[in-house]
C-alpha cells in the first residue's frame, strides 16, 4: 500500500517552473529515494509533503488524508517527522532536553498548558527519552548543551528525536551533507538499523550515490522539475536516461 | 521543598530572608551620620524594590525564556494602576478587588495586544508592541479623557475623589488603601541606638505577594512549559516540525508576563491612589528591559537584582549635589577639591542616567549574563582560591617520598 502519494504536483518561483506535474507513490515500509541533479527540484518537492510550502496544483495524501494547507506541526502530528539538510536541534538546550521535547509534542499534542508540573515527576516520559539517548548511544552526552556536539552527534540527535515519535514516514534531506567519509558510513549504518528494526517508512533525498545505492529499495529520478524514472536501484544504475540527466548537465 | 529541587529551594529562602529582613539591610548606616544618605530603607523605596522586581520577574518570563522582546510592557503595568484605582472609586478602598481587577485586565489586555504583535517575531514584534503601548499611553493621556467619558482623568491622573460612590466603603475604615482595615501606610518604626528601621504595612504585602510570584516564575521555568517556551527561543523551525505550535506558547508567555506587569501595577496604586499616564511610556517600558538585561536575561534572580539596581540609583544616587560632594572631598586642597567636584558633578544628581548608562555597558560588555554572571564569576574565583589552599594544606601532610 502506498502511504504516500504525491498527484500532479505543480510549483512556479514566477516564471521558474519547479515542479512540472509530478506523480509519486512512497510503499509503506520502504526505503523510497528521490534523486536528481541540482535544480532538479527535490528541495522544493520535499517542502511540499511537510506544509512549508503550497503547490499551485495537485493533491499530496499522507494515509489516504490530504496534507495541503496544513502547518508543518499538524503534518507532524499525522505522523511526518523531517530530518533537516543542516540538523536542526534545540542548541541552546541539553541533549536530554531535546530528546524530552518531541516526547512531550507526542503525549500532549501541539500546545499545553503544563506550567505548574516538574519534568521530573514525568516519569515515563523522562523513561522514553533515557531509552532514545541510549538507543542512539548518547546516554553520556545527556547533560551537554546540543550546540556543541560534533556534526555527526547532532545528525544522531536528530534523527533521534525524530524517531522518538514512532513517525510512520522520515523524511530525510540529505542527511549527510557535508559530512566527512566515517560519520557518512555511521549513518547509513544507523539509518539501516532502524529500517531493520522499526515498521516506518524512510523518503530520502540525496546527492551522495553511495548513500542510496546503499539504502533504497526503489528510487526516483528528478531531473527539471519532472520524475525521470521510478525503479529499482540495479536498474536504475544501467538506465541510460538517468545518465544523460546527471552527465547532460555536467557537459 | 514545594515541589523545587534543593538549588532552587535555597534560592528562594535566600530571597525570602532578604525580602523580609530588608529593612534591616537597606538600613546600614546609623541616621544622622554623612553615609545615611545611602540608606535605602524607608517605606517608599522598599515598595518600589519588590513592585519593580515583580515587574521585571514577569518580564523575564517572557523575554528570558522566549526571547520575544517586548518595548510595550509598560501599558500593562498602567493598566493594571489605572483599573486598580477604579476600584478604589467604585468599591472600597479595601485593596483585595483592587489587585485582583488589575491581574484580570492587564491580562485580557495583554492578550488582545499579544494576539496581533505575536504574527510578527524579532524587531517587527517588538515595533509592534512599542506601537501598542504609546497608542495606550495617547489614549490614557488624551482620549480617554474628555468631559463625556473621563475613563483616565488625563495629565491629572486619576484620583479617588470625595464624591465618588466607594459602595463598600465601611463607615470606620481608613480613609486610604487597606487590607481589611489595615492602612498600606501602617510603618513600625524600630529605633536601635543610632538607627532606625522602618516596618512598612504596604512594603510587606508587596515583599509577600513577590514571594509568591517569584516562587510560581521558577515553577513555570521548570515545567515542561518553559522548556517549550526555550525551545521557541531556541530553534522554532525544529519546533514546528516536531508538532508542537508555538504561537499558542509565546501567546501564553505573554500573557503571563502582561499579567505580572498588571500585578504590579495595581500594588503601585494600592500603595498609592494615583494612576498617571506617564507609567505607560516608552520610557517605563525600557526601564524593565533594561532591569532584565542588567540582573541577568534568562536567570531567576537576575531581573530582582537588575530593579533593586535601577530603583536604588535612580533614588539614591540622585538625592547627591555639589554640597554632598564638597564635605566629602573637604579634606583635599580648595583647588583640587572643586577640580574633583566639577569632574564628578555630570555623574551625579540630575546626571544618575549618565552613571546608569555607563554601568550598564560596562556589564553588558563585560558581564552578558548581567549581574548573575558577575556573581557566578566571583563565586568561581573564591571557590577556586580555596580548592588551591586546600590542595595546598594536603600537599604538605603527604608525607615526601
Amino acid at each position: 500500500m502506498a502511504i504516500l502519494k504525491v498527484k500532479d504536483v505543480s510549483k512556479r518561483f514566477g516564471g521558474l517552473k519547479a515542479l512540472t506535474d509530478v506523480n509519486l507513490s512512497v510503499e509503506e515500509n520502504s526505503v523510497h529515494a528521490i534523486i536528481g541533479p541540482n535544480g532538479a527540484g527535490k528541495s522544493t518537492l520535499l517542502n511540499c509533503l511537510v506544509g512549508k510550502l503550497m503547490p499551485d496544483t495537485g493533491a499530496v495524501l499522507f494515509d489516504n488524508a490530504s496534507v495541503l494547507g496544513l502547518e508543518p506541526f499538524q503534518i507532524n502530528q499525522m505522523g511526518i517527522s523531517r530530518v533537516f539538510q543542516t540538523p536542526e536541534i534545540f542548541g541552546e538546550l541539553t541533549v536530554m532536553e531535546n530528546m524530552l521535547i518531541p516526547i512531550f509534542a507526542m503525549r500532549d499534542g501541539a500546545f499545553r498548558m503544563h506550567a505548574y508540573e516538574t519534568i521530573a515527576n514525568e516519569r515515563e516520559i523522562v523513561e522514553q527519552a533515557e531509552a532514545m539517548l541510549e538507543e542512539m548511544n548518547m546516554a553520556d552526552k545527556r547533560e551537554m548543551h546540543a550546540a556543541s556536539l560534533s556534526r555527526g552527534d547532532k545528525r544522531r540527535l536528530e534523527i533521534g528525536m525524530c524517531l522518538s515519535q514512532n513517525p510512520r514516514l522520515l523524511l530525510l534531506d540529505e542527511p549527510t551533507a557535508g559530512m566527512a567519509r566515517a560519520d557518512t558510513n555511521n549513518t547509513i549504518d544507523l539509518l539501516k538499523q532502524i529500517k531493520d528494526e522499526r515498521d516506518i517508512t524512510i523518503a530520502i533525498i540525496e546527492h551522495d550515490m553511495h548513500v542510496v545505492f546503499s539504502l533504497a529499495e526503489r528510487i526516483t529520478v528528478l531531473a527539471q522539475g519532472t520524475p525521470l524514472v521510478e525503479d529499482t536501484p540495479e536498474n536504475i544504475r544501467g538506465n541510460p536516461k538517468v545518465r544523460e540527466a546527471y552527465l547532460g548537465e555536467a557537459a | 521543598m514545594f515541589g523545587l529541587n534543593k538549588k532552587d529551594t535555597s534560592l528562594l529562602i535566600i530571597v525570602g530572608l532578604l525580602t523580609l529582613l530588608a529593612p534591616f539591610i537597606l538600613n546600614p548606616f546609623p541616621e544622622g551620620s554623612a553615609m545615611a544618605q545611602f540608606n535605602a530603607g524607608y517605606p517608599d523605596l522598599m515598595q518600589r524594590f519588590v513592585i519593580f522586581g515583580i515587574f521585571a520577574i514577569g518580564f523575564n518570563i517572557l523575554f528570558g525564556l522566549t526571547g520575544y522582546l517586548s518595548f510595550g510592557h509598560a501599558a500593562f503595568l498602567g493598566v493594571g494602576s489605572y483599573s486598580a484605582v477604579w476600584m478604589f472609586k467604585l468599591l472600597s478602598y479595601n485593596i483585595i478587588p483592587a489587585i485582583a481587577l488589575s491581574v484580570v485586565v492587564a491580562g485580557l489586555f495583554s492578550l488582545l495586544i499579544g494576539f496581533i504583535s505575536l504574527r510578527r517575531s524579532g524587531i517587527y514584534f517588538s515595533i509592534l508592541t512599542l506601537a501598542f503601548a504609546q497608542m495606550s499611553f495617547a489614549l490614557a493621556y488624551s482620549v480617554l479623557s474628555n468631559p463625556k467619558f473621563n475613563l483616565t482623568n488625563g495629565e491629572t491622573g486619576l484620583q479617588v475623589y470625595a464624591d465618588d460612590p466607594q459602595i463598600l466603603q465601611v463607615a470606620n475604615s481608613p480613609d486610604l488603601p487597606h487590607l481589611f482595615g489595615l492602612p498600606m501606610r501602617a510603618t513600625y518604626t524600630m529605633d536601635v541606638g543610632a538607627w532606625s528601621f522602618d516596618f512598612n504595612a504596604g512594603y510587606y504585602l508587596c515583599a509577600i505577594i513577590m514571594m509568591v510570584v517569584f516562587y510560581l516564575s521558577i515553577r513555570i521555568f521548570r515545567s515542561p512549559f518553559g522548556m517549550m517556551l526555550r525551545a521557541v527561543k531556541s530553534n522554532q523551525q525544529r519546533m514546528n516540525y516536531t508538532g508542537l505550535n508555538s504561537k499558542p506558547y509565546t501567546l501564553a508567555a505573554f500573557v503571563i508576563s502582561g499579567m505580572y506587569a498588571g500585578l504590579a501595577g495595581g500594588l503601585m496604586a494600592a500603595m498609592d491612589p494615583l494612576a498617571g499616564a506617564e507609567r505607560m511610556q516608552w520610557t517605563a517600558s525600557g526601564e524593565v528591559v533594561l532591569m532584565t538585561i542588567l540582573g541577568g536575561t534568562g536567570t531567576l534572580i537576575g531581573p530582582v537584582l537588575g530593579a533593586g539596581f535601577i530603583k536604588y540609583f535612580e533614588n539614591i544616587f540622585s538625592k547627591i549635589n555639589d554640597n554632598v560632594l564638597h564635605s566629602w572631598f573637604a579634606f583635599l586642597p580648595d583647588g583640587l577639591e572643586d577640580a574633583v567636584v566639577f569632574v564628578i558633578h555630570p555623574f551625579i544628581g540630575k546626571g544618575w542616567h549618565l552613571t546608569l548608562g555607563i554601568l550598564f555597558m560596562l556589564v553588558v560588555i563585560y558581564l552578558p549574563g548581567g549581574l548573575v554572571e558577575g556573581g557566578q564569576r566571583l563565586l568561581n574565583r573564591i571557590k577556586r582560591k580555596k580548592s588551591k589552599a586546600d590542595d595546598a594544606k594536603s600537599g604538605k601532610t603527604e608525607p615526601a617520598e
